[in-house]
Order: C-alpha cells, then structure tokens, then sequence
C-alpha cells in the first residue's frame, strides 16, 4: 500500500486535512485538478469568521469559534515551516449594518446564540460614534455595526501556497493535474485517475469541492451540494484605510480593498456582470465613501461550495467505510480545524471531535 | 443604453476600415476606441502630423489620413476616449468616457485590438528610462519627443524603422544592440521566395539599414546577457556580442523583439487561443473572414496574428463583410465577391511575414529569463518565483497567479503572461497549448468603484 | 528640470500652461500627452512601486502597461491617456499629502 490516506482534492480544505495527518506520521497522497479546474480556494474571501454563523445550529458556530482559536497556532505552526506569512489578523471583525433596525434584530439573534453558547460570544455593539472612532473611514450611511473579538481574516492564497508547500515538506505526495474517475474497495482503496493513474491507500478523504457532486455517489455518499456564485471585487493598492474586516470589505495585507460578495445561484458559471459588479461597488462605497475614486483591478466569480442548509458535511460512507467525505463552504475559517482536529475524527481516536450534527443524516434520501 | 447592428474596438487600420466597409454595406456602426484621435498605434495622431514630423515618419504613416476620413461617412459613430472595461454575452459592451460609465448593445462585435510588443524581461528593464520601441515611435508621432541618448536592443523592422526616424529628426541612436544571429537571416531564406511577394518590404528594409549605417551608427549583432545597468535609472546597457564583452553608457533604453496580438478583449468573452510556433505567441482561432469560436465575434487585424497595417486594413474590410453577411444586409455571393479582391490583396501583404518571423526570432535570454529577473513588472515576481511555483505542483499559470500574484496587477498578465506560460511550460515538459494562459477577467480596463457603481439598476440588485 | 532632460521635443505651436507635478511648477504643451511632457520636462520617476517601493516611468505609452501611474484629481491615472490641461496638480500615487487627509 502506498499511503495510509488518499485525499481527492488538493485546494485548501484537501491540504489542510493533508497537512494534519502527515503531522501525524501519516502517510499521505493528495490528487489535485488542473489549472482550469473550479477552485474555490483561489476565489475566497480569506475571512476567518465567527459572527453570524451557526445561528440555527450552535454547534457550527462553536466549531467555527474552535477554529478561529486555533488559528494562531496553525498559521505560526506553518510559518515555521515554510518561511512565508499567512497574514492572520485576530482583531474583530464587524457585521455592518445601513439601518439600526437591522442591526438590533441581528443582535436579538445574536444574544440567543450566546445563551445556547454558554456565553462565549464576544462581541459589542458600535454605534455611529464609536465606530466612526475606530474605523474613521466609514461613511454617514452606516448606522452601525457587531463587532465581535473572535473574527478575523488572512491571506487566502498566501495559506494556498504554504499548505502546498509544507505538504510537501512534511513528505506528502501531491499528484496534479488528476481527473479522478473512480474509486473501488477491493481490499484497501484503488482511486482510478484518467490517465490511468492508481493510487492505493487505506482510507480516503473526499474534499474535491465540487468535484463531490459526481465522485460523492460513487463512493457511497449523497453529497448534495451545489455551486453558488460570489462575485468579488478588488481595487489598487492603498494607503491603510479600513483596520478591521467586515462581510462587505476588507484591506488585504498587500492594500488592496477586496469586496464582496453576490450570492448567486447560477450553476457552473464563474462569470462576472456588470450589474454584480455595480451592486458590491455602490455598497462598498457607502460604507467607505472614499472608495469612490479607487480603481478596480481584478474581480472574478468563485463558485461556493454549497449544501442545503449551509453547513460543513462531514460524514463516513456507510457503502465504503474508511472513505470519508469533507466538504464545507468556509475553507479558510475551518481550515485550523481541519487540520489539528479532523484527524482525530478520521482516526477514530479519543480526542475526536464530535461532528455528529455535520452528517448527512439530516439530509434525505433522495 | 446606446444600440447598434456592429460594434467595434479599435480605431486602428483594422477597426477604421472595418467601420467604412461595414458602414458602406448599411449597417450601423459605433467604433469604440480608448484615444481621444483615431489611427490606432500605427497611425497615432496621422492628422495633427503635418510638416517635419510628417517627413521623419514617411509616406506609410502618412497613408493612415485616408483611413481617418473615411470615418465622417453616416452611419458610423465613433466613440473617441471610450474605454471599454466589460464584453458581455449580447452583447453588452460596458465602457467608460468622460468619466461616466456607458454601454452599447450591438448585434456582432469586431475585435480591432491590434498588437503589444512582445515582453523582453531582461535585468534592469523596469528601471525608469527603459521603454519599447514602440513607445518611442508613440512619443515622436503623437509628441514631437525622441530620446537624446538611447540605445536600441533586441530585433526586427521596427527596430530599424525607429532608429531611421531618429537619424532622420537629428538624434541618432547612440547604437543597435541585436540579437538576431547571422544565421537567422540564412535560416529565413527559405521563405525569400515567399517574402519576393512582399518586395516593397525588403527593399524598405534595406533602404532603413543604409539610412542607419549612412548616419554612423554602431551595429551589434547575435547580442547575449543583455542587461540595463544603473540603480535608480537606467545607465548603460551591457551585453556580448562575438564573444566580447560590452557596456554603452546611456539614458534611454528601447527594447523591441516583435509585436504579438493583444488578447485581452477576446480572451475575455473565452474566444479560444491556440499557440502558434511560427509567431511564438497565443493567437485567437480565427477562420478566413476572422470568425473566432464564440458567434458573433470576429477578430481583424495584428490582434488576430500579426500581419501589419495593410494587411489588417483588408482583414477590417473582409470582416464586416462577413458581418453584414451574417445580418442579412448583402448576400453570401455578394460578400464574396466583394470580398475576393481583399483576400488576394491581402495574401500580398502577409508573404513577407514567415521570412520575417524566421529572420527575427525573439531573444532567447528573454524568453527564458535568469532567475533573479522581474517578470510580472506589477507586482515583481521573478522567474525564479515561477519557477519554484512550477516545483509545487503549478502545472499553468491561474494557479501560479494564485501561488504568487504574478498577473494580478493592473496590467493583468499583458507583460508577463506569455513569459509566464513559456516557463510553466518549460519547468513542467508541457507545450504552451497544455500549459495554458491566464484566465482575463473584466475589468479589462481600469474603472474606478465610483464610475461602477454609478451603473447601478436598482432594480437588479434587490435579488442579491 | 528641462535642461536636465533625456528627452528632446520638437518646436511644436501649443501654448505651454502651468500644471504642478509633486508640487513642482512645470510648463507644459496645452493638450499635449501628459506623460510624453513629463518626460520631455525631464521628469524621470512616475511613482514608486506598492510592492518594493521601486521607481518607475513610462514604458509602453500606449495604456498597457500601467508604468506611467501618477494621481489626478484624487484618482490614480495613466500618464499616457490624459490630455495636459492648464492648473493640473499631479502626485506620484498616494505620496501626495492631501491625498494621506483624503484616503
């Protein structure tokens, strides 16, 4: 057998896990898509976010929350070993709001979650003043804002690039430019590749985004998810302008301003309009209103990872135990989980977290 | 929004006479260019270049005027300083001008979008004082400048085009430095009887040399290791030539080693590209009118393959004709029979261009640059950096983009794409096909979150 | 400045207007190609990079390449596509003090 573990899909939620287990003494194989491939881990919006996730389901949002504690440690963990910054920034992050009204409801919902939370929920509100203290940039039609300590952002692709080069470090194997067609259980796992690629491991991690939709089925899972759409803009590099992150923009470590994002369901495509483009421009410049003259560089569309209800799926196949589906539409926020806690689930071990709300269960049959 | 049965971007030779042509057959056209005067780069300015400046740039660039008057002709409106930013399926083409976002609606587009030079990544060549050859032929036809002190690096005609004009307004070039071999011409020479065709342009050519051996200035040829010395500016430019080791002192460096097509537009809407050995390049797949793979989108001129001003002023002509064809104006026998003389005319002017692909190649030590040097200008990423991307696993350049920002600056990959793709596909053993291109996204222009926004409909965003 | 520069300008007829460039007067062809009279002025560094700090100048002249980035009016702008026009104040990219106040 060449590896304990075949991981399908190399972006940063296959990595992530990857990374985990090969710090585990595991051995590992990733097989990786190609340059064209849909990747959501080059289109994210690099927060690591706690606030309003997990409102129906605590138990997301203390997963989040376990996440983003564990962040520090991950980032500097991998910074050690390949010499490059993640740009981690645990400052707090807001929630703004164009109306007091909205922003009140929001904080009923949110004063319910911390009950159900045992009151680990840290956040305030900032009325106009205090937030124009801290934020001196933002405009006279934001009414307020959430802000909550727990939040935070990185640079998504700078995680990208060290996750692929530690994995590599630590004696991964990474395999790109793989179609995976096929995976059987004879004995041990044989993942088939178009070009006649074998890979023979003994479990399997499925976290090909996307690529769950066909491959999921064929190992047993229901992998009901979808693509949604987020449109995302970013401007020149400027000046400090924005200190904390917050759902409708946020300062990346270089200076840009990214903005986002649309919530679109429009299948597999990754196209940008000009309405989608419009729309996130005139919000972002009534947040910030000096946004105004700032010059769009880039925008693109990146396909979430979707499923019906939102929430990471993690989940055995009962058709094929020891091949294990992971998928999620926040990669970056649950990427310290997934490779410092998950393998403990994967493992079976004591320490497992329990992920048991995250099965597909919930979902029917179809 | 403003409508049209055509619309076209560029008002160079292709996109002017694309318009006359297309305008002459009834439809209507709006042409959508980025210049506040038509001429495209070629024909920058044509009609403010009376007197002296007309005389250094000769009869061919003179030729533009009669391009630029065909434009008064009703049924076209032209749309100077028009920045287009997005093409959208439609086709909906958004565009700023004067400050104010605009869009256009139109049946079929013409892509006119002409050519770039070729990047030469050398050491040195993003300091201040380094430019195209190109640039310095903008700056002497649109502003009477010329650089005092300049030295000319790399290969082809424009090169000696630049260098006679500058001999002929007083400042000659302090030398050219160029990289073809003596082999190269030699190994072309297949082509001669090709390229005997196009004789008007060999004769030009060797009439520019004389002009530029008459004035005293050094040639270099078969040049390696070229580099731009200096550390705030440029101050020399070293390089060895016949196994010799050389520094000319300098202000001004001008590099050139061919032009290639500008893909941004087309690549934009996902009109395929396919790698053409001959021109070291990506070009749009195009048929014979410069019907591209997306319906409805034909590309005319340097932008679909390079072929020069004549040529693309006959592909302009060819490719409205296919596009009133297509919108029921003429009929396909009369398309073709107005066609037919453009195509032989134009077959004319392309016969020189494999003795000049052959005689010229691009500069090898730019095409495969040292480690330590810039590629991508905008965001400084060496290829090295590419390099050791190729070595994690980046098998094209979205995911090198990705892994180091290369093409992620305001250019958007203009000046580096093509090195980054060679050396992708060099690390990886892969052909430029499989290798890949970046993936161009709008903006394809810069436009401001102000001028975005100002697009809004309010009615489309309640959704989101 | 202009005795200075490494560029020479053909007699032309524009009238020349005052624009200020980092602060400096400059006397410049009326409606001329801003980045080729900067450059004829003797201007030698646009801007400096966001990513090393590194000096830069005009290098395409034909609105590729984003080299000749200076400000205008607030906005970062190409060189090479904007007209001189009399009373220009131009910055190199977010060096210019007022611009700190504003962004």
């Amino acid at each position: 057998m060449e590896a304990d573990y075949a991981v399908i899909g190399g972006g940063v939620v296959g990595l992530s896990v990857a990374w985990g287990l090969l710090r585990r003494g595991k051995r590992v194989t990733v097989l990786d898509g190609d340059d064209g491939s849909f990747r959501a881990s080059r289109g994210n919006f690099g927060l690591v976010w706690v606030q309003s996730k997990g409102m129906k389901q605590p138990r997301y949002a203390s997963w989040s929350q376990q996440s983003a504690a564990a962040w520090a440690g991950f980032a500097a963990e991998l910074e050690d070993g390949t010499g490059r910054s993640v740009g981690l920034q645990q400052n707090g992050g807001y929630d703004l709001h164009f109306s007091e009204e909205t922003l009140y409801a929001t904080v009923a919902q949110y004063d319910a979650l911390k009950d159900k939370l045992g009151g680990n929920y840290p956040y305030e509100v900032l009325g106009r003043n205090a937030l124009s203290r801290e934020e001196p940039h933002i405009g006279p039609k934001v009414a307020g804002a959430i802000l909550h300590h727990q939040d935070g952002h990185a640079n998504p692709l700078r995680l990208l690039v060290s996750l692929a080069d530690d994995v590599r470090r630590l004696g991964g194997t990474v395999l790109n430019g793989k179609t995976v067609t096929g995976v059987s259980k004879p004995d041990a796992f044989k993942v088939q590749c178009s070009d006649g690629t074998t890979v023979t491991a003994a479990k399997v991690v499925l976290s090909a985004g996307l690529g769950a939709m066909e491959l999921g089925p064929k190992l047993g899972f229901k992998a009901p998810v979808r693509p949604q759409r987020g449109q995302v803009l970013i401007t020149e590099k400027l000046p400090k302008l924005i200190n904390r992150p917050s759902l409708i923009a946020r300062q990346v470590d270089e200076g840009g301003i990214q903005i986002g994002a649309t919530n679109e369901e429009v299948g597999l495509d990754d196209s940008v309009t000009q309405p989608g483009l419009s729309g996130l421009a005139a919000e972002a410049i009534a947040a910030y209103p000096a946004l105004a003259r700032a010059q769009l560089v880039r925008s693109w569309g990146a396909l979430r990872i979707l499923s019906p209800d939102g929430l990471p799926i993690y989940q055995e196949s009962p058709e094929m135990p020891g091949a294990y589906l992971v998928t999620c539409h926040s990669g970056i926020t649950l990427a310290a989980a997934h490779a410092l806690f998950l393998p403990d689930w994967l493992e079976g071990t004591a320490a497992a977290p329990d992920l048991e709300v995250f099965s597909e269960d919930r979902f029917p049959v179809s | 929004m403003r409508n049209c049965d055509l619309a076209i971007i560029g008002a160079g030779p292709a996109g002017m006479a694309a318009a006359a042509e297309a305008a002459q057959q009834g439809l209507s056209v709006t042409l959508l260019d980025e210049q506040n005067r038509p001429g495209g780069q070629i024909y920058r300015e044509v009609d403010r270049a009376g007197g002296p400046r007309g005389a250094i740039l000769g009869q061919e660039y003179l030729h533009g005027a009669s391009l630029t008057a065909d434009l008064g002709a009703s049924g076209i409106t032209h749309l100077s300083g028009a920045v287009v930013w997005a093409i959208e399926e439609g086709f909906r083409i958004s565009f700023i001008r004067d400050g104010r976002g605009e869009q256009l609606e139109a049946a079929r587009v013409i892509l006119a979008t002409g050519a770039l030079e070729r990047p030469m990544p050398l050491p040195g060549w993003t300091l201040p004082g380094v430019m195209t050859a190109g640039a310095a032929q903008i700056l002497l036809k649109q502003s009477g400048v010329l650089p005092r002190r300049a030295v000319l690096a790399g290969c082809g005609p424009l090169l000696y085009l630049i260098a006679a004009q500058m001999v002929r307004a007083g400042t000659p070039p302090l030398a050219l430095v160029e990289t073809q071999t003596a082999g190269s011409p030699m190994a072309a020479s297949r082509h001669l009887p090709g390229a005997l065709r196009g004789w008007r342009y060999l004769a030009k050519g060797l009439k520019m040399l004389a002009e530029i051996k008459r004035a005293g200035v050094p040639r270099y040829t078969g040049a390696t290791d070229i580099a731009v010395a200096g550390s705030t500016r440029a101050e020399a430019v070293t390089f060895r030539s016949k196994g010799q080791a050389h520094r000319i002192a300098c202000d001004t460096v001008l590099l050139h080693h061919g032009v290639v097509p500008n893909t941004q537009a087309a690549r934009s809407i996902n009109v395929p590209h396919v790698w053409s050995e001959a021109q070291q390049c990506f070009v749009p797949e195009t048929g014979p009118w410069g019907e591209t793979g997306k319906d409805g989108v034909l590309i005319a001129g340097d932008g679909a393959g390079i072929s020069g001003a004549m040529a693309a002023e006959y592909a302009g002509r060819i490719a409205a004709l296919k596009a009133a064809e297509e919108l029921g104006r003429i009929t396909a026998a009369e398309r073709d029979r107005l066609a037919a003389p453009l195509f032989s005319r134009r077959s004319r002017e392309t016969a020189v261009r494999p003795f000049l692909d052959a005689a010229y190649p691009p500069y090898g030590g730019a095409l495969r640059p040292a480690d330590s040097t810039i590629v991508c200008r905008c965001e400084e990423v060496t290829a090295g950096d590419i390099r050791s991307f190729a070595k994690l696993g980046c098998l094209g350049p979205n995911q090198a983009k990705a892994f180091g920002r290369a093409g992620m600056g305001p250019c958007q990959g203009r000046y580096c794409g093509l090195t980054v793709t060679a050396l992708l596909a060099e690390a990886n053993g892969q052909t430029p096909d499989e290798t890949g291109y970046y993936r161009i996204r709008p903006p394809i222009k810069p436009v401001t979150l102000g001028e975005l926004a100002a697009m809004e409909d309010p009615s489309a965003t309640a959704a989101e | 400045m202009k005795t200075d520069s490494p560029f020479l300008e053909l007699a032309g007829d524009a009238p020349r207007v005052r624009v200020w460039f980092d602060g400096q007067p400059l006397d410049l062809p009326a409606g001329a190609n801003l980045a080729a009279a900067l450059l004829a002025a003797g201007v030698q560094v646009f801007r400096h990079t966001p990513v090393s700090g590194a000096p830069r100048a005009p290098f395409c002249m034909m609105g590729a390449c984003f080299e000749c980035l200076v400000e205008v009016g607030g906005r970062v702008q190409q060189a090479c596509m904007l007209d001189v026009e009399e009373g220009m104040r131009i910055a190199r990219p977010h060096e210019a003090e007022a611009d700190h106040a504003e962004l």
